[in-house]
């Protein structure tokens, strides 16, 4: 079986590759069974979550008086340059 | 682009940028991004001031749905990204593999797991209630920094361009000239680093953990 370690490193590159058939059952069988995975799981969505919405500038300068809604919107690509 | 425009209860976009105050405190936060992902003070300045330039240039064209500062911040990191692909290579393969230190890379993300590779149990990820209640909390932007400079520094890097300049894998190997299994290396350490980070500084801050 799969352990926690190599979950958690699975976890993580599925978000940058696509995982292949067989690594995506053996993800799911650990994850039915063990909690602290899934948590863990969950976690690397909202963690790409708060970094996007980190890096679309949603953070808060004390003394800004800009209130966006920007904080659950992923920013759109600026093309700009 | 939209078709709308939004101006909100802040005035036109164009306005909104000519505020000093507004500016002012818009130039700061950019500034802020722009230094931890450059880590250099004068790359950073140049970044912020050509992506001012850019928005002011832009801004009549500008009619998004998007906050003003949201957009203006795609436009900086399309600067950053300009200014790491043109200087290229200032990140050294050692320094991003993390020997520089002396210690173990690797030790911080052991330490979270027994030797049959399964979770402590005072590590085990706890569940995480409303994570996006937090994203209006001026006080969560802290930690997550705080948590972000907790990183080793090329650690850190690595993780940036991937999740907050958007760039793929592929082009962080080649920018940073490390293998793909090393950045699916280093991704995996900064992430497992912020999440602890995170979750013992704010989202199960002092509380019984029951797992």
């Amino acid at each position: 079986m799969l352990s926690c370690k190599d979950a958690t490193r699975m976890c993580s590159e599925a978000l940058d590759r696509p995982l292949g058939l067989r690594e995506r059952l053996t993800l799911r069988m650990h994850l039915m069974m063990c909690s602290g995975c899934t948590n863990y799981h969950e976690q690397m969505v909202w963690l790409r979550r708060i970094s996007s919405t980190y890096a679309g500038g949603a953070f808060a300068d004390p003394t800004a008086p800009d209130k966006s809604d920007t904080a659950t919107k992923p920013p759109p690509p600026a093309d700009e340059t | 682009m939209n078709n709308v425009v939004s101006s909100g209860t802040m005035g036109s976009p164009a306005a909104e940028l000519a505020d000093p105050r507004l500016l002012a405190a818009l130039h700061r936060d950019m500034l802020r991004f722009a230094r931890l992902q450059l880590r250099d003070q004068a790359m950073a300045e140049d970044a912020v001031q050509e992506a001012i330039e850019a928005a002011l240039v832009g801004v009549a064209r500008y009619a998004g749905d998007a906050a003003l500062k949201t957009w203006v911040f795609g436009i900086l990191r399309n600067k950053i990204v300009d200014i790491l692909r043109r200087g290229a290579k200032t990140v050294s393969l050692s320094s991003v593999l993390g020997d520089e230190e002396g210690e173990d890379p690797d030790a911080a993300l052991d330490a979270l797991f027994r030797t049959n590779g399964h979770w402590q149990a005072t590590s085990r990820p706890a569940a995480w209630a409303a994570p996006e209640q937090s994203f209006e909390n001026k006080q969560f932007w802290v930690v997550f920094e705080a948590c972000l400079d907790h990183l080793p520094e090329n650690v850190a890097r690595v993780f940036m361009m991937r999740e907050m300049l958007g760039l793929d894998t592929a082009e962080i190997c080649s920018e940073v000239g490390i293998t793909t299994n090393n950045c699916h290396v280093i991704l995996h350490r900064a992430r497992t680093g912020l999440r602890g980070c995170l979750e013992s500084n704010w989202f199960v801050k002092g509380e019984c953990r029951t797992c």
